[in-house]
């Protein structure tokens, strides 16, 4: 009776005073694709920086390949290492939602991140990217710089909600351009899937005018097939989410790749961020924080260019 | 009873097991002329051969794998890592010895010899420690994964510049108009062919994967030659990697996701058995390019949804296969 009341006494004086030592888990889809591992990148950045700040705090970050994965690691954070607040990237939002919901109403403060989950109304706070914003401002240039009757490719990402709301955004944007899609594949984020793809348009198309390929990594792909065939001045590519090595050649002006869309994988760390605020702090950051994309061209390019970063 | 069968049905007299995999493939070629007038151009024939070649060499070496009585589900992350060791230390060889051909011929030693070692720690584990290749593969399949997603800090690892264009050529040029990569594949698959037709090494194979027992009893070096056997594939999947890295110059933890399976899956609609015992390399090669055929055909058409692409794929494999196990049960 007296452990009891003890141990009680502690856990209420542990919420009631933030600054003693808290525990955050952070759960992230491992580095399978470039945005991944910038994601990875940024996220052990931010808990090492964090780590210093608060020499108390303790950060169990864990990676996952698959949805099944990811919620075995949720529940093994909650049983063995008894988190105060979770920071989550849910690999997949229905899978998912269930085992979040669960610890969101065991008490623990839940940060998602970019990828909604099913079911309103669970997380204490929501940061993602626009990825709706994503694909209409890469529509826009579309419609903006394209003639009438324009013909262009579209490829798709890995077959999810995020990928569908990037593509309802572009189709969004070109309505009423009369530009026409000639095709649209999945490129699964993948530089061999794209090039493949790319090279099997190029055959099929005598006439492309440009490339929106949804993600730099395809990009690269891409490029390198339409160069194959020779046809680089023909057609224009953009790709997205800001890859180093493309925000380069935007800087030096390069025809084919004349602008590029932001979907910040340093998100996680204004997620980790934001949470770790809220615990310290006590401020209140409830609800949610959309990251804008933007329109990365020559004139701006200097400032989304990340030297060391992986992506 | 078997000739009140055969008279029943007059059953041709061409062995359908034999050739159901070169009949699947000019089916595919003949739907692919019909739908597009592209598919047959130099252009499109070049893509597909060459896009085949880093699977195709990979499964010429599982045949032998596999007709050993054997099975590596390790190379499609081998074939990663070693990409990625390659990029990383022609990077560094760049630094220390400026660029140049020297750079180029120290990657491919590198990614030759990485092959041959993975490959012989996959094959001795089998062999010596006894421990089941399906699980031990599965292992190792893991931790190469894990370590070029390592060794790319999660990132992509990319050639330098100036030695990506001068390595460039190994994938994109050729010879008559012949691209290397072709080149490579067709000259590993005569080889392979005649390895598994003709010498003693190819016959021990067969040998062991039917009947490893009696193989032993009739002085067949059954551990060496199932060795060597992995030894070919990770030298095999080294080759590849020397033709797939001049491609993009990068090499990622998503870089040959799934190349296992597809190369099991063109072994096996190339005729080879899937428990060991007869292999040929030939059906190997015609099953590579059903595979590649069938993502080329989607891609040329507006026939499918990609969403069911991977549907396609699979009732292709199923219905190669059927069309040889039909005819096998009759035999």
């Amino acid at each position: 009776m007296k452990t009891t009341l003890i141990a009680t006494t502690a856990l209420l004086s542990l919420t009631a005073f933030p600054a003693l030592s808290q525990t955050v888990g952070i759960s992230i889809p491992a580095a399978t694709h470039g945005w991944a591992g910038a994601l990875n990148f940024h996220a052990d950045r931010t808990v090492t920086r964090l780590q210093e700040a608060n020499p108390d705090m303790t950060f169990v970050l864990t990676t996952t390949s698959d949805p099944g994965q990811q919620v075995s690691d949720l529940e093994d954070m909650v049983a063995t290492r008894n988190i105060d607040a979770l920071v989550v990237l849910p690999f997949e939002s229905e899978p998912l939602t269930g085992p979040i919901q669960r610890i969101a109403e065991s008490g623990v403060w839940v940060t998602v991140v970019d990828r909604g989950l099913s079911q309103e109304g669970i997380e204490n706070l929501y940061v993602a990217g626009d990825n709706d914003s994503f694909g209409r401002t890469a529509g826009q240039y579309f419609a903006d710089t394209l003639e009438d009757g324009a013909k262009v490719v579209v490829m798709r990402g890995i077959a999810s909600t995020v990928d569908n709301e990037r593509v309802a955004g572009f189709e969004a944007a070109l309505e009423g351009s009369g530009i026409e899609v000639l095709a649209m594949d999945h490129g699964n984020w993948n530089r061999d899937t794209a090039f493949n793809l790319m090279q099997d348009w190029l055959a099929r198309f005598p006439e492309i005018d440009a490339v929106w390929a949804a993600d730099d990594d395809m990009a690269v792909g891409a490029l390198a097939a339409i160069d194959q065939a020779g046809r680089t001045e023909d057609m224009f590519v953009v790709g997205g989410a800001g890859m180093k090595e493309m925000v380069q050649r935007i800087q030096n002006n390069d025809p084919t790749v004349p602008v590029n869309v932001t979907y910040p994988p340093a998100m996680i760390s204004t997620a980790i961020e934001m949470t770790v605020l809220g615990l310290t702090s006590g401020a209140p950051l409830s609800g949610e924080f959309i990251i804008a994309s933007e329109l990365i061209t020559p004139e701006n390019a200097a400032d989304y260019y990340f030297e060391d970063s992986p992506y | 009873m078997t000739t009140a069968t055969n008279t029943l049905t007059r059953r041709p007299r061409v062995n359908l097991t034999v050739i159901a995999p070169l009949v699947a493939l000019l089916v595919l070629i003949g739907i692919g002329m019909a739908l597009n007038p592209n598919f047959l151009s130099w252009a499109n024939i070049t893509n597909v051969l060459a896009r085949s070649a880093f699977i195709g060499i990979i499964a010429i070496g599982m045949t032998f794998v596999i007709t050993a009585g054997g099975l590596d589900l390790s190379v499609g992350s081998m074939a990663a890592f070693v990409a990625g060791l390659m990029i990383l230390s022609m990077n560094m060889l760049t630094e220390s010895m400026g660029p140049g051909l020297p750079v180029i011929f120290a990657g491919i030693a590198i990614a030759l010899a990485t092959g041959l070692a993975a490959g012989f720690i996959n094959g001795i584990l089998i062999t010596r420690a006894g421990i089941e290749a399906f699980i031990l593969t599965l292992g190792t399949m893991g931790i190469y994964r894990s370590l070029v997603t390592w060794l790319a800090d999660g990132g992509t690892l990319s050639l330098g510049f100036e030695m990506r264009e001068m390595y460039r050529p190994v994938y994109y040029s050729g010879v008559a108009g012949i691209a290397w990569p072709i080149i490579v594949f067709a000259v590993l698959a005569i080889l392979g062919e005649i390895t598994m037709r003709h010498t003693a090494f190819g016959r021990h194979c067969a040998a062991i994967g039917s009947n490893e027992k009696v193989a032993r009893y009739s002085s067949v070096a059954v551990l060496r030659v199932r060795l060597a056997t992995y030894v070919l594939l990770g030298v095999l999947v080294g080759i590849a990697v020397v033709m797939y890295v001049p491609r993009l110059g990068s090499a990622s933890a998503t870089t040959g996701l799934l190349w296992e399976l597809e190369a099991i899956a063109a072994v096996i609609i190339g005729g080879t058995l899937l428990k060991g015992g007869f292999g040929r390399v030939w059906g190997t090669v015609v099953g590579v390019l059903i595979l590649s055929l069938i993502g080329n055909l989607l891609n040329l058409t507006d026939f499918v949804s990609p969403y069911l692409n991977g549907a396609i794929q699979g009732v292709v494999i199923i219905l190669a296969v059927v069309l040889q196990r039909n005819t096998g049960a009759a035999r």
